[in-house]
């Protein structure tokens, strides 16, 4: 009887766990999945309200077919845009998290994943095997090597740059910080010139094929316009969800997962616990420190050019959206990059066709955005989900 | 134990920083000499004259680091290389004469700092500089107030000369014609209908896009955007309209680090567009990063290749030689910037009987009358721009190879001689 009573309650344990399971893996996914559809409905919805309005104004061209026809290259661009953000973001969110401090080296860190895939390309194909390597596997092991490089050098520089400064007053870490990652950019640079990579450095890559066309769009005089996504940005999308599979998977089943989470809740009550805080807090610039060197990686890739200062203006805006998506949180980190790449990518491409050229959109995008950004935080101070979800990593 | 650990790492992390700033020396912003030219040391074979003693310095300013520095070291090299050998005209008068040259980075504030150090050192008679107007326009005022003479050899924006500074000299052509060459090229030799300009929004790169919108404009090109960006990596915004607006050309008014990305990533998304830019873009670098993105693409410039000027054939393998590359954009034309200083510190010199005074080189420099350098002939009319500029047309050759080789091989499809407005 009693033995029975022990097994059915086993069972119930394992049903509900992988009930848990699934729901604490793919649930924050949906969410996320949920902002990017949302962000996307909501703002093609308000373009095309504008155009609409708008319509009468412009004689020359027809502002609706205009705005319809580059709308779904515009949210392309900001899916990968966000996805972007929202990567490099988790590394800010989760030592944020367990530290209560802001790494602003991490968009450094990131800026040496995309120099360890150049340098990586770049002896390659000083060996010839770039063209005759296999594409998928050029990306696994680029994004792995830059993974791994980043993460430890976000380890090493918390043992020597955070550590020695943990009980200190908050503002010193800080300080540390923003001189660790003006060292990195000059030591970088430093490395990248003196070989033979030089300051813009090139990424190369094995033929990763022509871009996906999606779609014809019609436009004037009986010419289209392709509706095309970039196999690069689709590795970009694809690598970002596996990793924040993985993450979710890390941080919300594991054992290690639940020992992040309590050093984040409590640091001295988990250490009473028997969890070794150190090990954790190390472990955690190690994870971040991965997502951004992957992040870097594919960047690189993307982008083709990279200088040892491309990490700076991502870095920032990684800051914002795990800012916006509510700090600490890491499902708050990720919708906050989409709800921050979309706003700029439409604002870039919509704002010079709508005031005629007045305002160039590439120019006030990021006044456009961030002004929205503040009005969204005036009305939720804590961010986008710091409030909806109480747990913190 | 832990702390001695920590302390000994941040001192090795402080003395990796030493060694990091120690490395590239010609970059520190302070006055370093590189190499005393041979010239300045031997006993004259003829007695100096009377009072023709002391130092003279020249010095330059470009970025001698940083994303432009490919060209800015080229400005620094080319300097160096006239005073080694015009130098001798003040040497054999009795001077010691020495290169100071000062790394501007290709920012305003450094610039700007640095004219201070220079006016400082009252041995510095004349400048050599900058590869970045925006640099010059900041640092000018500091010139102008010790009526230090500045020849620049690359700067092309209007306000350089039109800003009422007496001691502002060029060597090159202007922006608001390099400009109207650009467009006049697109309209009748491209046969362009519409065009999307970009430029990077600084005085420089706006500057040009401004003039050739305008001409544009008055000339029947419909000018389908006009956008500023500081944008390096991620062109996707400014691509997006652009596919959109499907012009025949797209212009861009900045520098190459910029512009080899955004044609890569144009091309890359289908965008069939012509490209066309300014003298910024003209550099090697533009397609080793861009590649075939810009091969057989056109840009204006004032400054051809070094092999377009048949003067310029020993400089070209004296530099080679001297620096073991390929003199870049640029350095051809501070060689003679440096010769016009020279010249006018020569002339100075000769009336003043003695060492002159900065005041007395700036009034040489009105009087200077025509200069022959291995670029061409100069004589500065009353604002300091060359009576007549020349201007160039190119075509990125399409041949293969090494992209500094190649970009050497570029074709001068046009060239004019326009005079300054």
């Amino acid at each position: 009887m009693a033995v029975e009573a022990t097994t059915g309650a086993e069972l119930v344990l394992t049903r509900r766990s992988f009930r848990s399971f699934m729901s604490e893996v793919f649930g924050p996914l949906l969410q996320v999945l949920l902002f990017v559809v949302g962000s996307a409905v909501v703002l093609g919805g308000i373009v095309i309200l504008l155009a609409l309005a708008l319509r009468g104004a412009r004689t020359d061209i027809d502002l609706l077919q205009g705005t319809i026809t580059i709308l779904p290259q515009v949210i392309v661009d900001g899916l990968v845009r966000g996805f972007l953000y929202a990567t490099i973001a988790l590394g800010y969110t989760m030592v944020y998290g367990v530290l209560e401090f802001i790494n602003f080296a991490h968009g450094e860190i990131f800026m040496v994943g995309a120099f360890v895939g150049a340098f990586f390309s770049a002896a390659l194909a000083s060996s010839g095997m770039l063209t005759t390597l296999s594409p998928i596997l050029f990306v696994i092991a680029a994004v792995l090597l830059g993974m791994a490089v980043s993460g430890l050098l976000a380890m090493s520089i918390e043992r020597v740059a955070y550590r020695p400064l943990r009980n200190a007053p908050r503002l010193v870490p800080l300080i540390s910080a923003i001189g660790v990652s003006l060292v990195l950019q000059d030591v970088m640079r430093m490395i990248a010139v003196n070989t033979g990579l030089g300051f813009n450095a090139q990424f190369r890559t094995p033929d990763l094929g022509q871009p996906l066309v999606l779609a014809q769009m019609p436009i004037a005089d009986e010419r289209t316009i392709p509706v095309s996504i970039d196999s690069r940005s689709l590795i970009f999308i694809v690598v970002a969800i596996v990793m924040l599979i993985g993450l979710n998977y890390l941080v919300n089943i594991t054992k290690l997962g639940k020992a992040i989470r309590a050093v984040a809740q409590d640091r001295s009550a988990a250490s009473l616990m028997g969890i070794d805080v150190n090990r954790v807090i190390a472990i955690t610039f190690l994870i971040g420190g991965a997502l951004g060197g992957a992040a870097g990686i594919l960047f690189g890739m993307r982008v083709s050019a990279i200088n040892p200062y491309v990490g700076f203006l991502p870095g920032l805006k990684a800051f914002t959206a795990a800012v916006l998506g509510g700090i600490g949180n890491i499902t708050g980190a990720m919708v906050g990059g989409i709800v921050l790449g979309f706003l700029e990518a439409f604002v870039a491409s919509y704002l010079s066709l709508f005031t005629r050229g007045q305002f160039s959109g590439a120019s006030y995008a990021d006044i456009v955005a961030f002004s929205i950004l503040i009005l969204i935080l005036i009305f939720r101070p804590s961010g986008l989900l710091g409030e909806v979800v109480t747990q913190k990593v | 134990m832990m702390k001695r650990v920590s302390a000994f790492l941040i001192f090795a992390l402080l003395g990796a920083l030493l060694a990091a700033c120690g490395a590239p020396a010609p970059a520190a912003p302070t006055a370093a000499p590189t190499t005393p030219p041979a010239e300045a040391t031997p006993a004259p074979t003829t007695p100096p004259m009377g009072g023709m003693t002391g130092t003279i310095k020249i010095a330059t300013q470009s970025p001698l680091s940083g994303p432009q520095a490919a060209l800015g070291v080229g400005i620094r090299n080319g300097a160096e290389l006239g005073l080694d050998q015009l130098g001798k005209t003040l040497t054999d008068m009795g001077f010691t004469v020495e290169l100071a040259p000062f790394d501007d980075q290709a920012k305003p504030e450094v610039g700007s700092a640095n004219a201070k150090n220079i006016i400082s050192d009252n041995d510095i008679l004349c400048l050599v500089g900058h590869l970045n107007s925006g640099v010059a326009l900041a640092s000018l005022p500091d010139y102008q107030s010790a009526s230090l003479v500045m020849v620049s050899p690359a700067n092309t924006n209007p306000k350089i000369t039109e800003s009422g500074y007496p001691n502002a000299f060029r060597i090159v052509g202007r922006d608001d014609v390099q400009g109207a060459v650009g467009e006049e090229f697109a309209r009748t030799e491209l046969n362009i209908k519409s065009v999307y300009i970009i430029h990077d929004k600084t005085d420089y790169g706006q500057g040009v896009a401004e003039f050739f919108r305008q001409n544009a404009e008055k000339n029947g090109i419909q000018v389908l955007g006009f956008e500023g960006t500081e944008e390096k990596s991620v062109f996707d915004s400014i691509l997006t309209p652009i596919q959109a607006a499907n012009p025949d050309l797209i212009y861009f008014g900045g520098i190459y680090d910029q512009a080899a990305p955004l044609f890569k990533q144009a091309r890359d998304r289908g965008i069939k567009a012509a490209f066309l830019g300014p003298d910024g873009l003209d550099s090697p670098v533009l397609l080793e990063v861009a590649g075939d993105a810009v091969k057989g693409m056109y840009y204006t410039s004032v400054a051809a290749p070094v092999s377009q000027f048949p003067d310029a054939a020993k400089f070209a393998e004296d530099y080679q030689a001297k620096y073991n590359e390929a003199a870049p954009p640029f350095s051809a034309q501070a060689f003679d910037a440096m010769g016009v200083c020279i010249q006018a510190i020569a002339n100075a010199a000769t009336a003043a009987n003695g060492k002159p005074t900065r005041a007395q080189v700036l009034e040489a420099m009105k009087t200077l009358g025509a200069y022959k350098g291995i670029t061409g002939t100069y004589e500065f009319n009353a604002k300091g721009d060359p009576v007549k500029g020349t201007y160039f047309v190119l075509q990125v050759s399409t041949e293969a190879g090494a992209p500094a080789d190649v970009w050497n091989k570029n074709a001068v499809v046009k060239r004019l001689e326009i005079a300054a407005p």
